[in-house]
């Protein structure tokens, strides 16, 4: 740990105070003037924020810089190579949101969509770049009190965000439950940090290590676990999620779920590092609740008809992938099987990278899909691959990525969790090989139920006859929205094709938990030859296809309508299948894990002349009925119940203030206050 | 070298399956059938034969074939034939053998939803549903041979199963088992597909390369048979650990690719097919008997100590 020279963290220093500056700047300046400001401003973020990440990753010894010099109060900014890391995957992802945002606000820029007053946006950049410079912070400072306004200050800049909308009575609904639900995260943490304090440590992450240094690491873990991971979205704390992700403007669906639900990622491994008891029943608790995650997440998803909404479960379920990860490899260090646990580490935190990148790339995708045609159904719409070339062959990188098909980034991490439990199985006993096979299980059927689901929108959305007029009506986005996309699109590429680099990265991060074996290095030629096999694959493509070409040269090719049993009168439109339908049997297969409900009112023997009728399903989640529900029912019903005193007469108003100071007096007269 | 020619030989082999098994089913319906080189000529004819596409259809329906192709002679890569190692092996390698199968799939899925057909889309769903049902049992059974030969690439864990005692014979007789039961679902045939028809009832895979016609069914077609040589070949690994004279080598993967092939053949004439609502019901029976593998595995390796 050194301390790093003078002038280059007075740089960093006057760039927050400019950062600071332009968020009052943002209020004089004017609709093109105010996009490009931010994204100057974003950039600049970038900038320092990568520079210092890359920095800390390639020396690998930590930096810690006092902001301010010679004032107390300033904070200690800390880059370990976690905190680097996470750097790394925040700028990638904000240098991605903050290009896509400058085309996406366009439209609300030059009146073509719906007009929002300019101190609107302005609000929205300024929460935009808190929320930029918040999870900067979040992932550098390690006092308490620092580091709770910091995260306090991404829920309210996320907050604001979110309420982009605001004019909807449902976008502000559902900011308030985001905005309630993340501050029990915020409580729970910061109460975790009190007791730590309580007991003779300091107020923060490095109290947490002297706690748990004497203390039973299990109890404050589950509170810091719940804190953290109602910001990751772990079920079955994860009811926020579905509704802030699609209620927010695409940009900041990509940022939050990119990069945002990782802050809570980041702060279950910064509190890991603390943590050397236990480790057999918190790794056993990281594993179950991220397996139910994952494959909850996912079942989930399938069965949503909002495009957006989908995305969200699936964030759901790659938070359940990397606590797989994280679990596997807290259990590795305490069942001592050291491969396990860097391959499990590594894995889970390589899929922090790769989630994010093909995260947001997913949900700017949906965003560009909203923008020309205004809706969010699935089934709405059909065909875009025409009308939009560019954003479906995005879209389909992205979903091949996720559904963690090779030669792309997703398989690399899940490639490296299966390496880790294949050769656990092989040194475990017959307990631990049975979790190694249910963990193995766990993976398989969550990859072959995304496979489910992105072939389901994306053949909805992009594929076959559009279905409404809106479909026909698209048009590809401008190259603002676009760019960005295949920004990410390279980087998904490079991570299946070249994935040695990055593996070493996470292994390097694997190795602040466990010392790393000699066999767990063996993994990086098998890693060079995933991505050999990777280029095999696209060489015999292309050998395929030129034979292909010279075929198509000698032959005449035709064109005519799909094949109709004979029969071309209907509308190719109706004909074809649907997300529900896609979804049916798969929803009949597990029944009432994903809640759906069909609304239909069947039609009764007597009726001679049926009535036109509307039929339609919707999913509810089961964790939000039963849990949040249950629990925020009972306190509405008590604030309806102690709404009578509000009735609105003065007069009732002064007698409570009577009967108040009438209370003090009488308690104070009899010594009880 | 020589394994660049097994798997050059195991390339155009396997186009005769789907000959051994239509004759076999021909000979057992007492019809006289097709020869054996009916596949090849039809794939032959179909290379050169002009095309038609549907006006619904993108680029994705035309590249998605050559992907399928691509894919699933990438997956024979690293099958060991023949007693030849596969051309490319490493720690995990079945991982990607399984994953790029999925890749495959998910383009010829796509490929089905592109013509915007109702039976396509109702063929592509079934199979979406019925492949993700399957990689449970296929991994188990995977786990389990990694458990017993203590490795975990198809070189290592067939170069090192020995059938010697009389729990392996079970392990043998499962994994074979299993292994035909999971060709029989990913080649979409009988109980869970039938082959020879694309009936409402029986839509599938048939019915999801309906619009595809000229070199592209042609590549599709071949795909389907490299992809049931594949699995022939690793049952073929199975039974044939040890290493003899190259010649005889070949000779023999060739005899058990025969037998495989008549064995699908006589399942398929005398089997009825599965109501389609009972397939998953079906296909989830074979990973409860993977896991019977599993535990045989535990007892073998003896981590699971009876009595």
């Amino acid at each position: 740990m050194f301390t790093i020279n003078q002038p280059l963290f007075v740089m960093e220093s006057l760039i927050l105070l400019i950062i600071c500056l332009g968020c009052f700047a943002f209020f004089f300046f004017r609709g093109r003037y105010k996009a490009m400001l931010s994204l100057c401003l974003h950039l600049l973020l970038v900038v320092i924020g990568s520079w210092r990440a890359f920095q800390v990753l390639s020396t690998g010894a930590a930096v810690q810089v006092k902001l301010v010099p010679d004032w107390p109060l300033t904070p200690v900014v800390r880059i370990d190579s976690l905190s680097a890391y996470f750097l790394l995957v925040i700028s990638l992802t904000m240098l991605t949101g903050a290009l896509y945002a400058y085309g996406y606000l366009k439209p609300y820029r030059d009146g073509s969509a719906r007009q929002k007053p300019a101190i609107h946006l302005s609000i929205h950049y300024v929460a935009l770049l808190g929320l930029h410079l918040s999870m900067l912070l979040v992932s550098t400072l390690r006092e308490g009190t620092p580091f709770l306004v910091a995260w306090e200050l991404m829920t309210v800049s996320s907050f604001g965000l979110v309420l982009f909308d605001s004019e909807r009575r449902e976008t502000l609904q559902i900011g308030i439950m985001y905005f309630v639900q993340m501050h029990i995260g915020f409580a729970l943490i910061m109460g975790a940090f009190l007791f730590a304090n309580a007991q003779g440590a300091a107020f923060g992450f490095d109290g947490l290590t002297t706690y748990f240094a004497t203390h039973s690491a299990l109890p404050l873990f589950v509170v810091l676990f719940i804190g953290f991971g109602i910001k990751a979205g772990f079920v079955p704390l994860h009811t926020w999620l579905p509704h802030a992700h699609p209620a927010a403007p695409s940009h900041v669906s990509g940022i939050m779920s990119g990069v945002m639900i990782k802050m809570g990622i980041y702060g279950i491994l910064r509190v890991l590092l603390s943590i050397h008891t236990d480790l057999f029943a918190i790794g056993i608790i990281i594993l179950s609740v991220s397996l139910v995650s994952g494959l909850l997440g996912v079942m989930n998803a399938i069965v949503q008809h909002d495009i957006k909404k989908l995305l969200a479960y699936h964030s759901i379920e790659n938070i359940g992938i990397i606590g797989i990860g994280i679990g596997l490899g807290v259990l590795g260090v305490a069942m001592n099987m050291p491969v396990l646990a860097v391959l499990g580490f590594a894995g889970g935190i390589l899929h922090i990278l790769n989630h994010a990148l093909f995260k947001s790339l997913l949900f700017y995708g949906a965003g560009a899909v909203y923008q020309t045609t205004h809706t969010r159904t699935i089934d709405q719409l059909g065909g875009l691959i025409k009308r939009m070339p560019q954003t479906g062959m995005l879209f389909l990188i992205g979903a091949l990525a996720i559904s963690g098909l090779p030669p792309f980034n997703g398989f690399i991490s899940e490639f490296l969790i299966y390496s880790g439990l294949f050769q656990a199985l092989r040194q475990g006993d017959i307990m631990s090989d049975i979790l190694m096979l249910a963990v193995i299980l766990g993976l398989t059927l969550i990859g072959g139920l995304a496979v489910f689901c992105f072939t389901k929108v994306f053949s909805i959305v992009f594929l076959g006859s559009p279905r409404t007029a809106a479909a026909k009506r698209a048009e590809e986005v401008n190259s603002w929205m676009l760019a960005p996309k295949w920004i990410i699109a390279a980087v998904v590429v490079v991570i299946g094709f070249v994935p040695v680099p990055f593996a070493k990265w996470a292994v390097q991060l694997a190795a602040l938990y466990t010392p790393v074996p000699q066999q767990a290095l063996a993994v990086y030629p098998v890693l060079q030859q995933v991505g050999l096999a990777g280029l095999v694959i696209v060489g015999i493509s292309a050998g395929i296809w030129l034979l292909r070409v010279s075929a198509q040269k000698r032959i005449i090719v035709a064109y005519g309508p799909t094949w109709g049993c004979g029969y071309s009168g209907a509308d190719p439109a109706v004909h074809q299948y649907t997300a529900t339908s896609y979804a049916a049997n798969f929803q009949e297969l597990v029944g009432p894990v994903v809640g759906v409900q069909t609304h239909y009112k069947a039609i009764e023997e007597d009726e001679i002349f049926p009535q036109p009728r509307k039929f339609d399903t919707h999913s509810h989640d089961i964790f939000e009925e039963t849990m949040t529900r249950t629990m925020t029912r009972p306190l509405l019903q008590a604030s309806e119940k102690s709404a009578v005193f509000q009735t609105g007469k003065l007069n009732h108003y002064l007698l409570y203030a009577f009967a108040f100071m009438a209370l003090v007096f009488l308690l104070t007269y009899l010594n009880l206050i | 070298m020589m394994s660049f020619v097994a798997l050059l030989g195991v390339l155009l082999g396997a186009l005769i399956i789907p000959g051994i098994i239509s004759i076999t089913k021909a000979k057992l319906s007492g019809r006289k059938g097709a020869t054996l080189f009916q596949p090849i000529h039809d794939v032959i004819r179909l290379l050169r034969k002009s095309s038609v596409y549907s006006t619904t259809t993108s680029w994705l329906f035309q590249v998605a074939p050559t992907v399928y192709l691509a894919g699933i002679m990438g997956a024979a890569l690293f099958v060991p034939f023949a007693g030849y190692t596969g051309l490319l092996s490493f720690s995990g390698d079945f991982v990607f053998f399984a994953y790029l199968l999925g890749l495959t799939k998910f383009l010829l899925i796509l490929n089905a939803m592109d013509t915007g057909s109702g039976f396509e889309g109702m063929g592509a769903n079934r199979e979406a549903l019925y492949s993700m049902l399957v990689e449970p049992a296929f991994f188990t059974l995977m786990a389990s041979l990694a458990l017993i030969t203590n490795n975990t690439s198809f070189r290592d864990i067939f170069l090192t199963l020995h059938v010697d005692s009389s729990l392996s014979y079970l392990v043998a007789a499962l994994g074979i088992y299993l292994l035909v039961q999971i060709a029989m679902v990913e080649n979409s045939r009988l109980p869970v597909d039938d082959p020879r028809t694309h009936l409402e009832l029986t839509m599938i895979h048939e019915v999801m390369v309906l619009d595809n016609s000229g070199f592209d069914m042609g590549l599709i077609m071949m795909g389907n048979a490299l992809k049931f040589g594949l699995y022939g070949g690793l049952i073929a690994n199975f039974l044939m650990p040890i290493q003899w004279h190259p010649v005889l080598n070949a000779l023999i993967f060739a005899g058990i690719h025969v037998l495989f092939g008549i064995l699908i053949g006589g399942l398929e004439s005398f089997r009825a097919r599965n109501k389609i609502a009972r397939n998953p019901q079906f296909i989830l029976t074979l990973s409860s008997i993977a896991l019977i593998l599993f535990f045989t595995a535990l007892i073998i390796t003896h981590k699971f100590i009876l009595g």
